[in-house]
């Protein structure tokens, strides 16, 4: 609006991106690498193995083998279609609901158990070791973020830190203040906000008067885009191009993954006291694993007997990692001290001793 | 040697660890062209270009956030806070973060950063410039804390925080950035963290203090030593972790024992060591300990921020009432 006859200085757009349809159809073309299909295959086999893990881990805390969880079901899309477009050596600085981004990484699923079972070990990541744990306080890592790609940038390393959060971080002073310097300093980050419509129970219109998340990315100086998080295709082709141009001296890129949590927060949350049940089941049509597999049935790359197949590999990966987790026996106490700093000062070696039951303390 | 301020032996120390260790990265606000707020940087981004100097945008949050996210990658960043009364909202990245990353990947991350702020009252600046709250920060598991008083140990000691491989919060009394001065040879040697240093030495009565007020402490002593009562002075230096076997050593050479801070008294770290003296020295005491402190008021802007402060005499008071003790 030209109040006055004011010209008008600047004009921002959002653009949104969506490939497959929730039946599984085609609604343009597609990205290059939705040509082959294995590839297809293996974003499919992800999701699949992300919800049987997710199955398995509601129900070792139902019976007290697994402490506070959180279930990725219905943005299954989402961390596994952002993880397969980073290369190894990337930097991944995931929340707590990000597991299918870990596990595409390279993270073991008893690790995954170990952190979600109150183990420290299980941030101990086998690989890939400059990867941060999940982040349980919303959005703060967002500046570790800026900071790993300052030093990328600093090293002149060809590498892009890849940051997620969920839509209630994008209301904390962290990711603005991080997506800030880094657009001042054209880093090689991605932001990525897995906006699920929900923050435990606070709905997004409550959470923001944004008619986008995405549009965040334009206070900061660089292109925000919102994608049909529930559509795997169109999270991988953002990723892919979002972190080639970071990767390319473009600077960062902000990505609005619109997806939905179809499951409670976590499993201490009972989602029916704030949400219709109406609003879910109409949802759970729109869900990514029943899409893609919609599609790769069209394209006939996909089987009833390659169903049945998957079933059984999830079923046998994930009852082998619960056995490995559930045999990784007890930590001493006083590994509560290993780590603390790089050397146990010394003044701490009495607690340390008394923790162990070696003196009085 | 030359005779340099506590806030050009800060200088020094930035100098030579960024000669020494291409890793070190300075940033803040107006850390670079302007050179901070109170000149602690002044040369460094000439010296060592913005990409290794550099200014932030105004975001204490960011700075701190942006150290850990570095030195996870191995980086040795050194942020500034312009004063400790914008230090807080670094402090959900110091506990959450900074102070536990390596205890929480087990050793596969570590945050060998430096979060540098002035800290104290005493130059009649606005209101949040005078913040003392050491205490605070004391409080969290794998940090140190660690506060310099003079420009021997502000050079020795920032050195070692910046080579230290955990994450470090260096408070710099601002009082005495220029009042002190000393000589400082540059080269290059870091004085050890986590230990205390004995300012003087005697045998009537401990008097424990860091940072700006072992001014006052220091004073003190000597006015005592005009009655006949050798006081030893305590620099803590290092708050997180704190070195106990020189505080119980003292103790159970004079029995006495008076702590002096600056910041409000309740909760305050003399509060910390007095527990410390009662858990394990007690049997050496011959009078209670005695703490001289800032009250339990808000810090009050420059009109009364003197008569906040613990003064002289009332140090010379209380060490002076622990004496007669019996």
């Amino acid at each position: 609006m030209a109040d006055g006859g004011l010209p008008v200085i600047a004009r921002f757009e959002v653009r949104h991106r969506n490939y497959l349809a929730p039946d599984g159809s085609i609604n343009r073309p597609l990205p290059a690498f939705a040509s082959d299909a294995s590839l297809l295959a293996s974003l499919y086999r992800a999701m699949v193995l992300l919800r049987n893990f997710d199955r398995k881990a509601v129900a070792l805390q139902r019976t007290g083998r697994l402490g506070t969880y959180a279930v990725s079901l219905g943005q299954e899309a989402v961390s596994v279609g952002i993880a397969s477009a980073m290369r190894e050596e990337d930097v991944l600085l995931p929340s707590y609901r990000d597991n299918g981004a870990l596990i595409w990484r390279g993270v073991k699923l008893e690790e995954i158990l170990l952190f979600w079972g109150g183990d420290e070990r299980g941030n101990h990541f086998s690989g890939p070791v400059q990867d941060f744990p999940f982040c349980v306080p919303v959005g703060s890592q967002a500046p570790h973020a800026a900071g790993v790609a300052y030093a990328f940038k600093l090293r002149k390393q060809p590498r892009v830190a890849v940051c997620m959060f969920g839509d209630g971080a994008t209301s904390k002073g962290d990711v603005y203040e991080a997506m800030n310097f880094a657009g001042v300093h054209k880093l090689p980050v991605v932001f990525v906000a897995t906006n699920n419509q929900w923050a435990i129970s606070v709905p997004l219109r409550l959470q923001t008067a944004s008619e986008t998340l995405a549009q965040k990315a334009i206070a900061a100086g660089f292109i925000g885009e919102q994608v049909d998080g529930s559509d795997v295709v169109a999270v991988r082709a953002a990723a892919e191009d979002a972190i080639a141009a970071a990767r390319d001296g473009q600077g960062p890129r902000f990505i609005e993954a619109l997806t939905y949590r179809l499951g409670d927060h976590t499993t201490s949350d009972d989602a029916s006291r704030y949400r219709p049940e109406e609003e879910v089941q109409a949802r759970w049509k729109e869900e990514p694993i029943a899409r893609l597999r919609a599609f790769l049935a069209r394209q006939k790359i996909w089987s009833k007997a390659d169903e049945e197949q998957l079933a059984a590999e999830c079923h046998e990966r994930v009852e082998a990692a619960v056995e490995r987790y559930l045999a990784a026996g007890p930590r001493e106490a006083e590994t509560m001290f290993d780590h603390l700093y790089a050397d146990l000062p010394e003044v701490y070696v009495a607690q340390r001793r008394q923790l162990a039951g070696e003196g009085d303390g | 040697m030359a005779e340099v301020t506590l806030v050009e032996a800060v200088n020094l120390a930035l100098v030579r660890a960024m000669e020494d260790d291409p890793d070190v990265v300075v940033l803040g606000e107006d850390v670079g062209i302007n050179g901070g707020v109170f000149r602690a940087t002044v040369g460094l981004q000439a010296r060592f270009g913005p990409e290794r100097v550099l200014d932030t945008p105004l975001a204490e949050l960011l700075i701190s956030g942006l150290c850990v996210g570095m030195a996870a990658q191995g980086l040795k960043p050194v942020g500034e806070i312009q004063f400790m009364g914008f230090l807080y909202p670094c402090i959900d990245q110091l506990v959450n973060h900074a102070s536990r990353i390596r205890n929480r990947t087990q050793g596969r991350l570590t945050c060998p950063m430096v979060l540098r702020t002035p800290h104290g009252a005493g130059i009649r600046a606005p209101e949040h410039h005078s913040e003392s709250t050491e205490a605070m920060l004391a409080h969290i598991p794998g940090l140190r804390v660690v506060i310099p008083s003079s420009p021997e140990r502000a050079y020795g000691l920032l050195l070692a925080a910046i080579r230290d491989p955990d994450p470090v919060v260096f408070l710099e009394p601002t009082r005495i950035y220029r009042a002190a001065k000393g000589e400082v040879e540059d080269n290059g040697e870091a004085l050890p963290l986590d230990v205390a240093f004995i300012l003087r030495e005697g045998r009537d009565i401990t008097l424990i203090s860091w940072g700006a007020m072992l001014k006052e402490t220091m004073a003190a002593a000597e006015a005592l030593a005009a009655e006949g009562i050798a006081a030893e002075v305590i620099d803590l230096a290092t708050l997180k972790p704190y070195d106990e076997v020189t505080v119980l050593g003292s103790i159970a050479k004079t029995g006495r024992c008076v702590i002096v801070h600056e910041a409000t008294r309740t909760g305050g770290f003399g509060a910390e060591i007095a527990a410390l003296i009662a858990e394990r020295g007690l049997t050496s005491l011959l009078a209670p300990v005695a703490r001289v402190t800032g009250y339990d008021t808000v810090i009050p802007m420059a009109r009364l921020e003197q008569k906040f402060m613990p003064s002289v005499g009332r140090i010379v008071a209380a060490a002076r009432k622990a004496c007669q003790f019996n």
